[in-house]
């Protein structure tokens, strides 16, 4: 898909720009679950993981995909899940006129 | 799906985590950042499993039934003094993925008889690396804040040599991989040398300095993912590591700046490890500490207009929030204006003490920064102190001798009173005495945080 790794390479220097110019903008009050959504984001690994379990033969290689997988798994599930659970409970003052 | 169509896929999920980070900025937006961030997920996982080679379905819903399962139930049961527990063992396994599916990779080549090519083999050596490290560490870390392991820095004689021979073994043998990859021992040599340098370097951090500790493993779990992403040759892990690498990397700066220590200081020096003599020189001379009751505080609080509170890790060890909410939930039925001050390491992980508060129903507009709120300390009538110590040290501001100098704290003393709630004397973290306590205008009350405020709402109740 990145045959030429210039090209993969340049992808990943403005990805880095782009993060730091949206991350910098996210006040300390979310830092917590700017953590933990990102975590889950990092989860993108699950992806190659598929790739490495899914393939036609049964090796030493479908092992290790299944056990990358599950990890991969519980780091974007939980990371989005306690993501949400932390962010519901951010809430402004009622109005107590 | 035909396969050209897939890196679409990946840049569909790649714009929606920019656009869900980028929704993070305010707490009103955020929960829908969160959700464009899954949707982006689930549109790469299913691309994914659209892909030609993926031909055998059941050991892949295995993993993910599994995954799921212990993730919802993870995420659904963590108490939110243990977030940074939780985000510690999820930065380790996005790392443990990261290095599994490289190693998957490597050992597909090495069945084929193919050599990889190009980048490939640095890319797998960095993913496995990376990845390896920050599986061990984040364990290790994680031990140290679910204290199965003591917080204390664990140190030996010659520990840097070992960490620097170890190092330079992981060099040695990521060179090694790089130019023969086909040589599996070469290549367990260097899996094993990444996970105990995982281990190793993180032993020797103490456990106040985990908010360090986590945002740098942060960053290494997105680096490691975009090592893979060099690997499988595909630009969403590119794209997406990236992204949480960035975010690793500032969480980091902010952490190392709100203690003014450098990175390298919180990693070598294993600060905490051995107490400075407790006090600069004529600490005793300072005069002596009275100790004074919650109905004291109750008085001064019920007669003042203004009120700034000052959490620290020490209110979220007596889980005191919930209590500190009805403290300020009566100080504001009679008028007073109160807020909070939030320093940046006030908690075990960025951010931490806004998210224990806004778990005790706390608006968040009551939640302010440091910078924010340091000018409103002088026109403000009272600052309550619970369970901070090292953050309100004025010495950090004027004491040139002091291990705090330097560091930004809040600066309650200028406010017209001062209560501070302690369980004692002693020296906080950094092991070094607070001339804060001894000030005119500071008054102690001894014990436990969570009994004490308890006692001042009721004390607030009673009189008026």
């Amino acid at each position: 898909m990145l045959g030429d790794p210039a090209v993969a390479l340049t992808i990943l220097v403005l990805s880095f720009f782009v993060g730091f110019e949206v991350i910098s903008k996210v006040p300390p009050l979310l830092h917590t679950p700017l953590m933990s959504g990102s975590n889950a984001i990092s989860g993108i690994t699950i992806v190659g993981a598929l790739l490495a379990a899914g393939s036609e033969e049964r090796t030493l290689s479908t092992v290790l995909g299944f056990i990358a997988i599950v990890v991969a798994t519980i780091n974007v599930i939980g990371g989005f899940v306690v993501t949400h659970r932390m962010l519901a409970m951010f809430k402004q003052k009622p109005d107590r006129s | 799906m035909s396969d050209s169509l897939i890196p679409l896929a990946y840049l569909a999920a790649a714009v929606l985590f920019i656009l869900g980070l980028h929704n993070l900025s305010s707490p009103r937006t955020a929960p829908r950042g969160n959700t464009l961030a899954a949707v982006g997920m689930l549109i790469a996982v299913v691309a994914t499993l659209l892909v030609e080679e993926i031909v055998d379905y059941t050991v892949i819903l295995a993993g993910v039934v599994v995954g799921s399962t212990i993730g919802v139930v993870l995420a659904l049961r963590i108490q939110m003094t243990a977030m940074p527990q939780m985000v510690a063992l999820l930065n380790g396994f996005g790392g443990a993925a990261s290095a599994l599916v490289a190693s998957a990779e490597l050992l597909g080549y090495a069945r084929r008889g193919e050599s990889p090519e190009g980048v490939v083999p640095i890319a797998i050596v960095l993913g496995v690396l990376i990845g390896g490290m920050t599986f061990t560490g984040s364990l290790i870390a994680f031990a140290k804040l679910q204290e199965l392991l003591g917080g204390a820095p664990i140190t030996y004689r010659g520990q840097q040599v070992v960490n620097a021979m170890l190092g330079l073994g992981a060099l040695g043998l990521g060179v090694g991989v790089a130019l023969h990859p086909l040589d599996l021992n070469l290549f367990t040599g260097l899996v094993i040398t990444a996970l105990a340098l995982g281990v190793l370097t993180v032993i020797p951090i103490g456990g106040a300095d985990m908010p360090v500790v986590i945002s740098l493993l942060n960053a290494y779990s997105g680096l490691a993912a975009c090592a893979t992403g060099f690997v499988l040759g595909n630009s969403g892990l590119v794209i997406s590591g990236s992204l949480v690498g960035a975010s690793g990397i500032i969480l980091t700066k902010i952490m190392c700046d709100a203690m003014n220590r450098s990175l390298a200081n919180v990693l070598f020096s294993a600060f905490g490890s051995v107490t400075q003599s407790p006090g600069s020189p004529g600490a005793e001379d300072r005069g002596t500490v009275t100790g004074y009751t919650p109905e004291d505080a109750a008085i001064i609080f019920s007669n003042a207009r203004s009120a700034i509170v000052v959490p620290g890790y020490g209110m979220a060890v007596a889980q005191a929030q919930h209590a500190v909410r009805s403290l300020v939930d009566e100080l504001e039925l009679r008028g007073v204006r109160v807020k909070y001050a939030i320093h940046p390491v006030a908690g075990r992980m960025p951010g931490h003490m806004n998210v224990l508060l806004a778990e005790a129903k706390v608006p968040y507009e009551q939640l302010v920064e440091m910078d924010e709120i340091n000018p409103e300390f002088p026109e403000t009538d009272v600052a309550l102190v619970i369970g901070a110590n090292d953050v309100v040290n004025p010495d950090a501001l004027t004491a040139k001798e002091s291990p705090l100098y330097g560091m930004p704290i809040l600066d309650v003393g200028r406010s017209t009173y001062v209560f501070v709630l302690k369980r004692s004397m002693n020296p906080g973290f950094a092991g070094v005495q607070n001339p804060l306590f001894y000030n005119d205008n500071t008054m102690m009350i001894f014990g436990d945080a969570k009994a004490t405020v308890m006692k001042m709402v009721e004390a607030v109740r009673a009189y008026s």
